[in-house]
């Protein structure tokens, strides 16, 4: 009961502290505003104004149809060059595509004569030139099958794949950039917010003064955890509502409540990685250093930004153990495809237990580290 | 010495304010040359901006300022006077470098005002012999004791022969054996260099007896001038202490009484704290050194002796905060045990710093403390208005702590350490810093809580008057307790006149230390000595000495040269591997309602596809939304009934996809391939069907230039390598150029020769060496870890990296004039850095394709140059005549970044 008291009453301190740290607090405001928006907007997972030129060797309706074809907000205003630029205006990277249509293209077509059509792509811009080689052919492939049923009526396909994307139907990147967004700032500000709170108050000689007074370590660093976590907890949710659902329009599917639930787990595991940090770096600056290091793999391979699927095997199976897989995991599954408890609770226990370990790290270190400082 | 200067500085008018607080109201003051000018008064008088003013180090807000016969409002004459002043700022060895030795250090200065090597070793040599510091030139400045440090810092400051020398509090927490050392090696240099002005600032109104001259400051305003004769005539005192305390305004000194404490009661109970052979080790050093004493109750125990001597650790250890290497401490009888909850609860502590939380105000510290301490409801409000009453807190209660000045803020400190009633008070050095009145005060505060509650306090101090005012004191030096008695006995027992010369006699006999003190060795030859090079024009030398400087401190802290070597490889791993936007491993499952050989012979295209992996069959389309909805497929593909039959009759039949869209990249692949693999059924010739199938129109021949088979990590590898030369470079640099703010060697650049020029470009060759270390081990790393090969020529790469660090380091240097402290250079640079690297350089989205704002922000970031560069050269295979453009492009952020950056930079403190 008394140990209860002690958290709450430190840890209400710990919120006065923050509120006047004007510092955190703009880099609070920006990673959940600003940084959300900015990242729902970027076209880093799509193809959007890719640039195109074009060889047009044949100057014939469907050269010129094809060349129409490619629109914003896909595509730019494609752009006439000549054969002999392709090379060096594509080593360039002034273009991202180049489509090379050779003379009598459309002769040959309505000849049935099985004409080339070159597509060069700059494979070095790996998104937009993966999905956008793909739009391009079926731009490509559609302009010549409507030309030619024009010209003579074709037969339609025997077979044909109607497919539908679930819970995103128009498979819009905002949707999954914004909450990925959010997912970031998160992992980012509570392991900067917790560290900073234990070096601030080893730097300013408080964190001496808690430790004789009648207050176990486990306190101390339990109300760091809460009032942390809670800032954070209250910016996500003020986010989600104001942000994501405000200004993005961004429609969520799960419930947010239980999504609540599982940010105020993950905090609990984030806040102790936070600790342990503060507990090891001897100042602000070798936090910082520390914390990059940390922070930018957890974050990273984290699923957030590229899918596990895609890392070497090895790499997939032991980024498992990281708590941030599960999070963003879960995050995915209950905000997009409406998933509820039973589906989830597994993760939700990984990423208790990942903050139970650090928080018991943290208390190990705690008393040796903060006294040998000074 | 010039006769035609009888006047060192003048002051007319001036006025400074920071913030609200105002450091000097309308100062009018001249001082006298050739002598030695002490400014006494207590903290934040304004002592340290009037020393700074006189050295050039701050900016003149108001009025005008004279020193060595010109303006010093006016950069040419502050330029030309700077090598004929040596500035010594406030706080021990504030402007020396902690990781470099004691020869390093002086040779540094010794660079800085262009002396050639003969010279400066001749120079080191004698600052050296005539300090007693020749035996300690190779250890480092930071492991010396505070009275070496000061010397070191004289030595520093006496490397170019100064006509004036400024000294701000040289020997504040100084033993009294060092300080008294410290006052005959002045007295010695003044014999020696005939005309030198020395002006000094201490807190130490004892030391001002000894000064020539005296200027006596409180808040920001000059209270009397004169020799220290003249001023205790002027106030009919005995002492300048009691002087400067007549010479306060009758407000401050309302009230005012020398606290002595009355003779304790003699009382036989058993010692509250034992101390035997206490020690503590850190590592080779030995911070406590068997220490050992009793206290008894309601006695006031004294721990004498100067900053570094164990005192702090030693009491550290007797509150649980720091385990004992060897010995024991007994609390209350029984040993000390850091997890004994109910010990705490009796013993109340101060700790060096001010350590309450400056964000909460007055009562809401009180009352935090209160909570901790578990006082009831009823108990909290009367204990609290009763300190705030016995504490004359009453103005301040809601006021922050931050905002009120030193001697109020240890009262509260006080309040709150007792706001629990200890039994046992430890109170580490509570009044350093503290004015004459305020420390009076908060000594009456002590004699009451001892004589009239009984409570047993252990308190440290490097004051004499305070170490008086003691039942009993332990004399401490260098971990050791040298003696232990009443203050009375001590003197007594060296037959000393007073406590510090007790001391001293104490310490001699200790450390041998007559040998040191000895007369120091006279110079005997002198090497040709220019005068100082003209601080105007560009100077090779001095740029070395920073670079020289720069690079030992890297060097010698492990901890961020680890960072800056090992950090670029070890992300370089995290993102080569980790950061891919190849699709594969694509989950799926099959709802296959028809089961027949075309039904088989469709899904077979998908099956045998590398991309896909098959998960068991759905049962229905229940189970298919649950099994979309936990994420355990990613797509699910549907055979309409009639699929075999309807293909026989020539029936147009459709499948069905579902593709889960969390992740719409994913889900957009997926809809690719499925379409992709549908055209492939209807031209595989093994598909029977009655319709016709149809003639391939036109063969579109998608190349993938560059990268045949579109894998990302050829063009995710060199894109790392331009993202970490873009962060790491810049965050280093930008540290740099802060932790000298942070830690204040920068007024070296404030007061010395060195211009910022060569003090930027002098840091910033070190980092750029250091990068390119980077680059080789990462380059490397690409050829052999990750199979990336170089396909175009390695020049342009080598020399376009090289320009790219050098634009990349600028580019941290210029973020460092915008961050005051190293946490917010670090994060500052981080997000300037990663934000438009990642978006806005071509790493993710191609440069072609943004617009606007984002285009604008790409075309002002180096990266966006480098990296056609860097991916140009490994994966495009390019050559210098392709990469032409790029490198100019490159070329023209590094002067560009620099001449911003020397705007930004300072020469003086505002």
């Amino acid at each position: 009961m008394g140990s209860i008291a002690n958290i709450f009453w430190l840890g209400t301190k710990e919120l006065r502290s923050f509120l006047h740290d004007y510092v955190l607090l703009a880099l609070v405001a920006y990673s959940f505003s600003f940084a959300i928006i900015a990242q729902s907007q970027s076209s880093s997972q799509e193809v959007h104004n890719a640039s195109i030129a074009v060889v047009d060797e044949d100057h014939s309706e469907l050269s010129r149809r094809i060349a129409h074809a490619f629109l914003p907000p896909f595509f730019k205003q494609p752009q006439s060059i000549a054969e002999r630029d392709i090379v060096p205006l594509m080593n360039a990277g002034r273009y991202t595509f180049v489509l090379d249509i050779p003379p009598h293209f459309a002769r040959d077509v309505l000849g049935r004569r099985d004409p080339g059509l070159q597509l060069d792509v700059d494979a070095t811009a790996m998104v937009q030139a993966g999905l956008g080689a793909g739009y391009a052919q079926q731009i490509i492939t559609n302009e010549i099958n409507d030309f030619l049923s024009r010209a003579e009526g074709t037969p339609p396909s025997p077979v044909n794949i109607n497919v539908r994307i679930a819970f995103n139907p128009n498979a819009e990147t905002p949707w999954f950039t914004s909450v990925m967004g959010i997912i970031t700032s998160i992992t980012m500000l509570a392991i900067v917010l917790a560290g900073a709170a234990v070096v601030r108050e080893r730097e300013h000689g408080t964190m001496d003064h808690l430790l004789v007074m009648p207050l176990t370590p486990f306190e101390i660093a339990m109300s760091k955890i809460w009032a942390n976590g809670f800032v954070i907890l209250v910016a996500t949710a003020l986010s989600l509502y104001f942000v994501l659902r405000g200004l993005l329009h961004i429609p969520i599917a799960g419930s947010v409540p239980l999504f609540l639930g599982g940010v105020a787990l993950y905090l609990f595991f984030a806040t102790a990685i936070g600790i342990f940090l503060g507990t090891v770096a001897r100042s602000m600056p070798q936090l910082g250093l520390l914390y990059l290091l940390v922070y930018l793999p957890l974050s990273m391979l984290s699923g957030a930004n590229t899918p596990l699927e895609s890392m070497p095997p090895w790499l997939a199976s032991a980024v498992q153990i990281s708590p941030t897989v599960h999070f963003v995991s879960f995050a995915q599954a209950i905000l997009y495809r409406g998933a509820g408890f039973l589906i989830v609770w597994p993760e939700f226990a990984i990423v208790a237990l990942g903050g139970g370990v650090f928080l018991a790290l943290s208390l190990w270190r705690f008393r040796a580290v903060t006294s040998a400082t000074m | 010495m010039s006769h035609a200067i009888d006047r060192v500085a003048q002051f007319e008018h001036v006025t400074q304010r920071y913030g609200r607080a105002v450091a000097l109201d309308d100062v009018v003051l001249s001082l006298p040359a050739g002598c030695l000018v002490g400014l006494i008064g207590p903290d934040g008088v304004g002592k340290s901006s009037l020393l700074a003013i006189v050295a050039g180090a701050r900016q003149i807000q108001s009025g005008s300022v004279r020193v060595l016969d010109g303006d010093m409002a006016d950069a040419a004459h502050r330029r030309a006077v700077c090598p004929r002043i040596a500035y010594m700022p406030q706080g021990l060895g504030k402007n020396l470098y902690p990781d470099l030795s004691i020869r390093e250090n002086i040779a540094y200065f010794a660079r800085l005002f262009g002396q050639s090597r003969a010279e400066r070793a001749d120079r080191i040599e004698d600052l050296l012999a005539s300090t007693g510091l020749a035996p300690f030139g190779d250890r480092s400045a930071g492991k010396l004791s505070g009275g070496m440090k000061q010397k070191l810092g004289l030595c520093c400051a006496l490397v170019h022969d100064p006509d004036l020398l400024i000294l701000d509090e040289p020997t504040t927490g100084v033993d009294p054996l060092s300080r008294r050392q410290f006052w005959d090696l002045i007295g010695r240099i003044r014999a020696r260099s005939q005309g030198l002005s020395v002006l000094v600032a201490t807190a130490y109104m004892e030391e001002a007896e000894r000064f020539d001259w005296l200027v006596a400051m409180n808040a920001g305003r000059i209270v009397a001038t004169g020799t220290p004769a003249a001023i205790k005539q002027q106030t009919a005192a005995r002492t300048v202490e009691e002087a400067f305390i007549a010479l306060l305004p009758e407000a401050e000194r309302r009230g005012h009484v020398t606290p002595v404490a009355p003779p304790r009661r003699a009382g036989t109970s058993e010692p509250v704290i034992t101390a035997r052979g206490l020690t503590c080790r850190f590592g080779d050093f030995t911070a406590v050194d068997h220490v050992s004493f009793d206290i008894a109750r309601g006695e006031i125990f004294g721990f004498v002796g100067s900053n570094g001597c164990g005192k702090t650790t030693t009491m550290k250890m007797l509150t649980g905060l720091l385990p004992a290497t060897e010995g024991e401490a007994l609390l209350f009888g029984k040993p000390i045990d850091a997890s004994d909850l109910e010990a705490r609860r009796r013993v109340g502590y101060m700790s060096q710093s001010f350590s309450l939380y400056g964000e909460l105000t007055v009562r809401q510290n009180l009352d935090l403390h209160a909570r901790l301490f578990h006082l009831s409801r009823q108990e909290m409000r009367p204990r609290i208005a009763e300190l705030i009453e016995r504490f004359d807190l009453g103005p301040h209660v809601e006021q922050r702590p931050q905002d009120l000045p030193l001697g109020i803020r240890q009262r509260l400190s006080l309040a709150v350490a007792i706001v629990h009633r200890p039994e046992m008070l430890i109170l580490d050095e509570p009044t350093s810093g503290v004015d004459p009145l305020a420390r009076d005060r908060f000594w009456e505060l002590l004699i009451d809580l001892s004589r009239n509650d009984g409570v047993t306090i252990f308190v440290s101090t490097h004051f004499m008057n305070e170490a008086e005012r003691c039942d009993r004191i332990s004399l401490m030096e260098s971990g050791h307790v040298l003696a232990t008695d009443t203050p009375a006995g001590l003197v007594a027992s060296r037959g000393a006149a007073t406590l510090e010369d007790a001391f001293i006699a104490y310490l001699e006999a200790a450390t041998n230390a007559r040998a040191m003190a000895a007369p120091p060795a006279e110079p005997t030859r002198r090497a040709a000595r220019r005068p100082p090079e003209a601080s105007g024009r560009f100077s090779p030398r001095r740029l070395v000495a920073c670079t020289i400087r720069e690079t030992l401190e890297l060097v010698r802290d492990r901890v961020r040269l680890a960072f800056a070597i090992f950090g670029t490889a070890f992300l370089m791993l995290v993102f080569g591997f980790g950061i891919s936007t190849d699709v594969n491993s694509l989950t799926f499952a099959v709802l296959d309602h028809d089961n027949t050989h075309e039904s088989r012979a469709y899904l077979e295209e998908v099956r045998g596809s590398a991309y896909f992996i098959e998960k068991p069959p759905l049962q229905d389309y229940k189970d298919l939304e649950e099994r979309l909805a936990d994420g355990s497929i990613d797509c699910a593909i549907e055979i309409p009934p009639a699929f075999g039959r309807d293909i026989a009759r020539g029936r147009p039949a459709t499948v069905g996809a579902w593709v889960d869209g969390a992740r719409p990249f994913i889900a957009q692949t997926i809809r690719g391939y499925l379409q992709a693999m549908n055209q492939l059924y209807l031209t595989d010739p093994a598909v029977v069907t009655t319709a016709p199938p149809p003639n391939p129109v036109a063969d579109i021949e998608v190349r993938f230039k560059y990268n045949q088979n579109f894998e990302s990590i050829y063009a995710m590898v060199p894109s790392t390598l331009a993202l970490e030369l873009a962060l790491f470079p810049a965050i280093l640099m930008a540290l740099a150029v802060v932790r000298e703010k942070e830690l204040g060697s920068i007024t070296n650049l404030y007061v010395t020769p060195v211009s910022r020029l060569e003090f930027l470009i002098g840091k910033q060759l070190p980092y750029i060496a250091l990068a390119m270390v980077n680059f080789v081990l990462m380059f490397l790393m690409a050829l052999f870890v990750f199979h990336v090969p170089l396909k175009g020529s390695f020049l342009p790469l080598l020399l376009g990296t090289l320009i790219y660090v050098t634009a990349t380091t600028a580019y941290g240097m210029l973020v460092s004039a915008f961050a005051r402290t190293q946490i917010a250079a670090l994060f500052g640079t981080a997000i300037l850095t990663v934000l438009p690297a990642t978006m806005f350089a071509g790493m993710t989205v191609p440069v072609s394709s943004l617009t606007g704002m984002a285009q604008i922000m790409g075309r002002l970031f180096p990266m966006t140059y480098f990296l056609p560069i860097s991916v140009g050269t490994f994966t495009k295979g390019l050559g210098f005549a392709d990469l032409a453009t790029q490198l100019a492009a490159l070329v023209v952020f590094v002067p560009a970044l620099l001449m911003l950056s020397l705007l930004l930079l300072r020469k003086q403190e505002r």
